[in-house]
């Protein structure tokens, strides 16, 4: 066995890339041989290249005021094409689940008659708007972007961690990512097909505009942004350049008449769709925080009357929020009639009657999580936890049971991943990690660009791998079932028959002073 | 004092190849990398096809037995100083001809292209370890560089007209070379997103068009767009406007020269095409190749009329010397 894997040990968990120490699996063959041959301090290098990269291209978040590059982890992150065809399957399914239960709880409410999920949970949400009701989305979608964030358990089966539909960030990273690895690693990429990424922004730009309001035939389609010092600034910039839509502030945007217009230097002009990544809070001063400044005044008022569409709509927030999490398989059956293709993580709801005191007395086994909690913030995981802060937990629990829920602490699965050993020396060490693939719907179908975004916890043992709580990420490889056949050579001088020969000029070596016409042929 | 208006016709020809090598290694440079880093990214390529119309576009030639990947693709359009048609090749041609001009060159313009020449054995080495992307990016880099320091730094007189007509030339004769092998071979071309990073359009065609529009528009964007500095159309204006003002000018009511007409009968052709005659692409590439070449021709015989052997063995010694 190579020197850089020597020292790899699993951890106590699903290890992605050796089914046991020493034992590569088999999609990992082709990157276990292309990193084999390279030491230590070759991976740091690359490390560094792809860091400076990033920096470079502004591919950063800040930390402590300062920008710093995400951290890409160089030793990718595989799914092979029978895994991820389940995976997508489940997540597509899920999606449209929570796309039915939207338009539901937001039309007749059948599912809280029928008994499926009780009343409290939708009126006790402050997600839950009254903005948003009444609100017919033109195509019936209002989940158009988003990420499911799964994990792998002990036993290698993908479980769902949570569902973001509101405005899930992180697939600028997809794109970045894939970028910067073939143009530093390109020889990692030779031995294997590797399924695109670059599709997205064209299909995102699809699935805007087969949501623009009814009438509008060449629909003008706008990214809106809170602005440059939100930390997925890049991402917004990023995807308004690749879709070439304008990228707009609250501040450039105005509302009379129930219409939505950009101010620019040829006055104001119509805009019909908009892809906002401001969360539903700071959207629109009227109707919700008075004191939001990167909001547009009357912005609800244009979309309730049909003239403008927003994407993902206002009020999705009561689908992904924690405690209804608990609830989407049983929404997968009611709606769909199917089976739930991707199981949730065991979970209890301390707000049922009994469950609460179940919770409380084995706090020191159960991971407990805000329902409203985003970025990792707030997660205690009771295993790890000290004393005084499971009695603080208690207590905060027992004040507010709708406010939790409780799971079973998962070991996420682990992939090798550079780190600093304690003996100062650069190795591969297993380190956790998640996968969020990022779904598009359009009306018609929920297309996932292939793979997502594999975020690691880079501590030792760390368990959470939100980029906010000193995460990185990998480049997620979804492997493509297999290559066409080669074609004959006949094929080949068929196509490329005519080579038109360049012109050379003076200084050239192999035409000494030759006239500057000549059409020399060159070997 | 030199006065402006008078220029040996040998520093002209120089100056004019100056700007068409500086621009060949740049735009080498960058359909070499979308080229390449498409083929990583894009697991249905056929390798060997998709380098084998590489070279088509860049005008080598390679017998249809011989394998072709990309280290080969490197070798030969890359790190061929002895081939005009690679970059390295390109980048000592335009080092010579700035070596040759160099009372008119000015000395921003001199330094850049001769160090970046003395960096190119370092890169190449450091391209073969961990890939070509930093080493084409250095040459992208240097190339914008050195055409911002002429702008800059050279007066408007026809030593600057000779770099930009060269330029522009060499411009219209690629992405020619880039949509023909596209449009002939399109089993094994690339596809258009590849043609549009390769001709840096990426963004300015998604601003232009959106995202995900009509593939079959890239070929008009390259084509005819009026405000991108990369198209044809906007190539053969700025190569007219040169030619233009060339020895002072023309005045207004006068024929202008013969010099001219190869490129301003291919300007005004794409002007007024119409959308039909974008569906007849071949004919029309064929011409444009034609109407390159024609124009070199012209501009040689104008400005640099060339007289054989005695500028060969002149040449040879200085070759000797060097």
């Amino acid at each position: 066995m190579a020197d850089i894997f020597d020292s790899y040990t699993t951890a106590d968990a699903w290890d992605e890339m050796f089914e046991r120490p020493g034992v590569v699996r088999p999609a990992y063959a082709a990157v276990f041989d292309a990193l084999s041959p390279l030491d230590s301090i070759e991976l740091r290098y690359r490390t560094d290249q792809m860091a400076r990269a990033f920096t470079d291209r502004g591919v950063t978040y800040s930390y402590g005021g300062e920008e710093r590059p995400f951290p890409l982890d160089l030793v990718p992150r595989l799914l092979d094409a029978v895994e991820w065809d389940r995976l997508s399957r489940g997540v597509r399914q899920r999606v449209l689940a929570l796309e039915a239960f939207l338009a539901d709880a937001y039309g007749r409410q059948r599912v809280f008659e029928d008994g499926v999920v009780p009343y409290r949970l939708l009126y006790s949400s402050p997600h839950f708007h009254r903005a948003a009701h009444g609100i017919e989305p033109p195509n019936g979608v209002r989940i158009h972007v988003s990420g499911i964030d799964l994990v792998r358990d002990e036993e290698g089966r993908f479980r769902v961690l949570e569902d973001n539909v509101r405005v899930p960030s992180g697939v600028s990273y997809v794109i970045e990512n894939r970028r910067v690895m073939t143009r530093t690693f390109p020889a990692l990429f030779a031995e294997q097909p590797v399924r695109p990424v670059d599709e997205y922004p064209q299909r995102l730009l699809a699935a805007l505009k087969a949501c623009a309001p009814e009438g509008v035939t060449d629909p003008v389609v706008a990214v809106l942004t809170p602005g440059v010092a939100n930390a997925a600034y890049f991402e917004h910039a990023l995807l308004a350049r690749l879709m070439g839509v304008q990228l707009v502030e609250g501040r450039d945007l105005v509302c009379s008449g129930n219409r939505v217009r950009m101010r620019t230097t040829r006055g104001e002009t119509p805009v019909h769709v908009i892809y906002r990544r401001l969360d539903d809070d700071f959207l629109d001063p009227l109707h919700f925080r008075p004191d939001s400044l990167i909001g547009v005044p009357g912005i609800m008022a244009a979309a309730h009357a049909g003239n403008v569409t927003l994407a993902n709509a206002v009020g999705n927030g009561i689908a992904d929020d924690k405690l209804l999490y608990t609830y989407v398989p049983d929404l997968i059956r009611y709606y769909l009639a199917e089976e739930p293709l991707l199981p949730n993580v065991e979970t209890i709801r301390p707000e049922e009657p009994g469950r609460l005191e179940e919770v409380l007395d084995q706090l020191d086994r159960l991971v407990l999580k805000p329902v409203d909690g985003a970025g990792g913030k707030g997660i205690v995981i009771g295993p790890r936890a000290e004393r005084d802060a499971l009695d603080r937990l208690a207590k905060q629990v027992a004040a507010d049971p709708r406010g939790w829920i409780a799971q079973r602490p998962v070991a996420l699965s682990t992939s090798p991943t550079l780190s600093r050993r304690t003996d100062g020396q650069d190795g591969l060490a297993p380190r956790h990690i998640d996968l969020r693939p990022f779904a598009v719907h359009d009306g018609s179908d929920v297309w996932l660009v292939p793979g997502g975004l594999t975020r690691v916890a880079l501590g030792e043992g760390n368990l959470i791998v939100n980029s906010s709580q000193g995460g990185g990420s990998k480049d997620t490889w979804v492997l493509a079932p297999s290559a066409p056949p080669a074609r004959s050579a006949d094929e080949r001088s068929a196509a490329v028959s005519e080579v038109i020969p360049r012109q050379f000029g003076p200084g050239a070596a192999s035409t000494p002073g030759g006239p500057a016409q000549e059409e020399a042929q060159q070997q | 004092m030199i006065t402006t208006d008078t220029m040996l016709s040998r520093i002209a020809e120089s100056l004019f190849w100056l700007g068409r090598y500086v621009e060949r290694a740049d735009d080498t440079a960058r359909i070499l990398d979308a080229y390449l880093h498409r083929l990583l990214e894009d697991p249905w390529s056929d390798e060997d096809a998709a380098c084998r119309s590489l070279h088509a576009i860049l005008g080598v030639a390679v017998p249809t037995e011989q394998h072709c990947d990309m280290d080969s693709v490197l070798a030969r359009l890359a790190f061929d100083a002895a081939s005009p048609g690679s970059i390295e090749g390109a980048l000592t041609a335009a080092r010579q001809n700035a070596l040759t001009a160099r009372d008119v060159v000015s000395t921003e313009m001199w330094e850049t292209l001769n160090s970046t020449w003395h960096q190119l054995a370092e890169h190449r080495r450091a391209a073969r370890r961990t890939g070509p992307h930093a080493y084409l990016g250095l040459v992208r880099r240097r190339a914008a560089l050195f055409f911002g320091l002429a702008d800059s730094t050279m007066s408007r007189d026809d030593g600057w007209r000779f770099v930009v007509l060269g330029r522009s030339l060499e411009r219209v004769d690629m992405i020619a070379r880039l949509l023909a092998v596209r449009v002939l071979a399109a089993v094994h071309a690339p596809d258009w997103p590849t043609l549009l990073s390769a001709s840096g359009a990426e963004e300015a065609f998604v601003r232009a068009r959106g995202a995900g529009s009509d593939p079959g528009e890239v070929a008009a964007f390259l084509l005819l767009d009026r405000g991108f500095p990369r198209s044809v159309l906007h190539a053969l204006s700025a190569a007219e406007e040169c030619l233009a003002e060339l020895g002072g000018g023309t005045p207004a009511l006068r024929r202008p020269e013969p010099v001219r007409l190869a490129v301003g009968r291919m300007r005004t052709r794409l002007e007024y095409l119409d959308s039909a005659e974008l569906e007849q692409l071949p004919a029309l590439l064929g011409e444009l190749q034609l109407a390159c070449g024609e124009a070199t021709r012209a501009v040689a015989e104008r400005y640099f009329p060339y007289d054989g052997p005695i500028e060969w063995s002149h040449q040879s010694a200085t070759r000797e010397g060097v």
